[in-house]
């Protein structure tokens, strides 16, 4: 007998809206594309979650590391002039 | 036989194939390749106990309720059945279910679209919303039997020994009894053979891709619209029915 | 870093109640732990939905027969939910299943009891559904992420799975004298092994300190046991049912239901495989895994061809 082999593992992201983002569910196994889309719909709308899916091999995910957090995303912190809050407006100003 | 009459035997029959169908897959249940497709197989019995509870249900309506659905579902014998013979052959392996399952979405697929028209607003909304369902049912089967046909030699063989065996109760699908005549006469169905030029063109288009031969036509078996079927139904029905039969008197 | 810092850095994450991701680095004995509890609940799932599947065919009403396959259905999803979780460990799910036929991972060993009559869907649903509840709530908070998120969805979706169980056995209750006497006798073969799922008391639980100390537990056997009895034994009465325990009894100070000592004997003999039903579960499980073989074969070979294909005219 050959080998088991559970198909290929794929990640799935859902939008529950119409216009809403697209986010993660979990995984699932497939060995095609068709098969991907239709397992996701099978396993994570099973209650009407779902409008639209996106299935992407697990594979082609690129992940950050904890090790990375702080150079990545320190550098943001005081940039606080990005955020609206940081100007202060003339009394009595509308509209902006 | 009156138009009331007929439409009673009509819900039976759509109800009947359903739930036989239903039953059918959820023998799958823990039972499948691999656990994907083992929830798909649930998903695609889920339909179909709906599909049979919806018909039951108007089927119990239109007898004034002298009968729950529950009673027309579990409370009847073999003989006052009228789902086809397809609907209650044995699972055989994952091929043969699919073979099955194939060739019966196909015809469900094209019968509620033409029902989908019925002047009876029950049926037609019914046809409607089953029609989306028997879809992606039509959708999943049809690219299995492709991947059979293209996969392993294994996998080519196990899909063609199913259609040998499975291509005899087809003819059954299209057949018309006096209850098809009644009700073609009165606009609440059309003939059958507008489903069947459909549902024959589709079929050989699958085959085809999947390197499938369609055998010759010997041995064809119907009768299930008029209740007679074959011996695998009985035991099916011993099994769904034993709660129902031991205790008569129990709600559940 | 040494690995003592590691390790140090790593308790401060856990103790400031961050969740560690799959690439983040972790002690070789957290990884090892977690991944045998989420592979092992996920087989639990898995080999669950055979009792169950023992009376789908026969379910009694049309509703009954939805709902008992919703059920089953969503715990085949579970399983899938908590595999995919375990494999963030880098551990395909094919191993996993390897691991449960050798007998090396087990499952939950409440499935290795028979599933008698009609009423055991309702204790299972009841009983069962509500020992994994209580259990699985508390789980929801563990600390590593792909688990919490997995147990979130589960408890969600679970939401319906202990009440359409007290639904079946409330009904049957009230039913005729033979329903009364299916009901009453699911309730006395699965209310002590329902105890046992919270496994061993404290003192007793080799895995409970390390398990706590990294928040992968966030609470002890004994209390969550504790809390399934006090919940349980007022819905049995609530609906004219006896707790089989001839020594429960309320104790008004502490505000807990007290029952009789866990025969704990029973429980390790079902462990190690003496249950009713040890063999034919994992016997149905490998019988058609094998005779899937060929179909994910096919799957993969096809998609294999597929590719091929698609390259070839891409280099044309």
């Amino acid at each position: 007998m050959s080998k088991d082999n559970q198909l290929s593992q794929w990640e799935v992201f859902m939008q529950t809206k119409n216009g809403g983002p697209f986010e993660h569910q979990g995984s699932l196994h497939a060995a095609d594309k068709k098969m991907a889309l239709q397992n996701a719909r099978d396993l994570y709308s099973r209650r009407k979650e779902g409008r639209s899916i996106w299935v992407v091999p697990t594979e082609c995910i690129v992940a950050s590391t904890k090790e990375m957090e702080e150079e990545f995303f320190d550098p943001a912190n005081d940039k606080i002039y990005r955020t609206p809050n940081f100007y202060k407006m003339p009394q009595g100003t509308k509209n902006l | 036989m009156n138009t009331k009459d007929a439409l009673i035997n009509y819900c039976l029959r759509l109800a009947d194939n359903s739930m036989i169908a239903g039953q059918r897959l959820a023998e799958w249940n823990s039972c499948g390749p691999y656990l994907e497709e083992d929830i798909a197989l649930s998903n695609m019995a889920l339909d179909f106990f709906g599909q049979a509870e919806t018909m039951y249900e108007y089927a119990s309506q239109l007898i004034n309720n002298q009968k729950t659905a529950d009673d027309l579902a579990f409370r009847r014998s073999e003989r006052e059945y009228f789902n086809c013979l397809l609907a209650e052959q044995p699972n055989g392996d994952f091929a043969y279910t699919m073979m099955k399952q194939f060739l019966f979405s196909t015809y469900l697929k094209y019968m509620y679209e033409t029902l989908s028209s019925s002047n009876d607003e029950t049926l037609k909304g019914f046809a409607e919303r089953s029609l989306k369902e028997v879809k992606y049912h039509f959708r999943h089967s049809s690219e299995w039997i492709i991947r059979f046909g293209n996969g392993t030699e294994e996998s080519l063989k196990r899909a063609q020994f199913a259609l040998d065996e499975l291509w005899r109760f087809t003819d059954d699908l299209f057949c018309m009894n006096a209850t098809d005549e009644e009700l073609i006469s009165t606009g609440i169905t059309v003939s059958s053979d507008s489903i069947a030029a459909k549902w024959n063109l589709t079929v050989k288009e699958i085959l085809q891709a999947a390197h499938l031969t369609i055998p010759e036509k010997f041995n064809v078996i119907t009768g299930g619209y008029s209740g007679i079927h074959s011996e695998h139904l009985g035991h099916l029905l011993c099994e769904m029915q034993y709660l129902q039969r031991a205790y008569p008197d129990a709600k559940w | 870093m040494t690995e003592e810092e590691k390790r140090i850095q790593f308790q401060q994450r856990i103790d400031a109640g961050e969740k560690i991701e799959p690439l983040d680095w972790m002690p070789d004995d957290y990884k090892q732990t977690l991944f045998r509890q989420i592979s092992q609940h996920a087989h639990s799932e898995i080999i669950g939905m055979q009792p169950e599947g023992n009376w789908l065919l026969r379910a009694p009403s049309l509703r009954a027969k939805k709902i008992l396959m919703a059920k089953i259905q969503d715990e085949a999803g579970h399983g899938l939910y908590l595999y995919s979780a375990a494999e963030t460990f880098g551990i395909d799910r094919s191993e996993m299943i390897a691991m449960l036929h050798s007998g090396k991972a087990k499952y939950s060993s409440i499935f290795n009891y028979p599933a008698l009559t009609w009423a055991d869907m309702g204790a299972i649903g009841w009983l069962v559904d509500g020992a994994a509840i209580v259990n699985q709530t508390m789980l929801a908070k563990c600390s590593y992420g792909p688990y919490a998120r997995a147990m979130v969805r589960i408890c969600k979706e679970e939401g319906f799975h202990q009440r359409q169980g007290y639904e079946i056995i409330a009904k049957m209750a009230s039913g005729t004298p033979a329903q009364k006497e299916m009901a009453q006798d699911a309730l006395n073969r699965w209310w002590e092994p329902s105890l046992m799922m919270f496994g061993p008391h404290d003192a007793d639980s080799p895995h409970t300190q390390n398990s706590m100390k990294w928040k992968i537990k966030v609470e002890s056997n004994d209390t969550l046991r504790q809390r399934f009895i006090d919940r349980t034994v007022e819905q049995a009465h609530h609906i004219g049912l006896t707790i089989p325990d001839k020594n429960l009894k309320y104790n008004k100070e502490t505000m807990h239901w007290e029952i009789s000592p866990i025969n704990w004997d029973e429980f390790w003999n079902v462990v190690k495989g003496n249950g009713p039903c040890n063999h034919q579960r994992l016997n149905h499980h490998k019988k058609y895994h094998q005779e899937g073989q060929w179909v994910r074969d096919c799957a993969r070979a096809f998609e294999e061809k597929q590719m091929k294909e698609s390259n070839a005219v891409k280099s044309n």
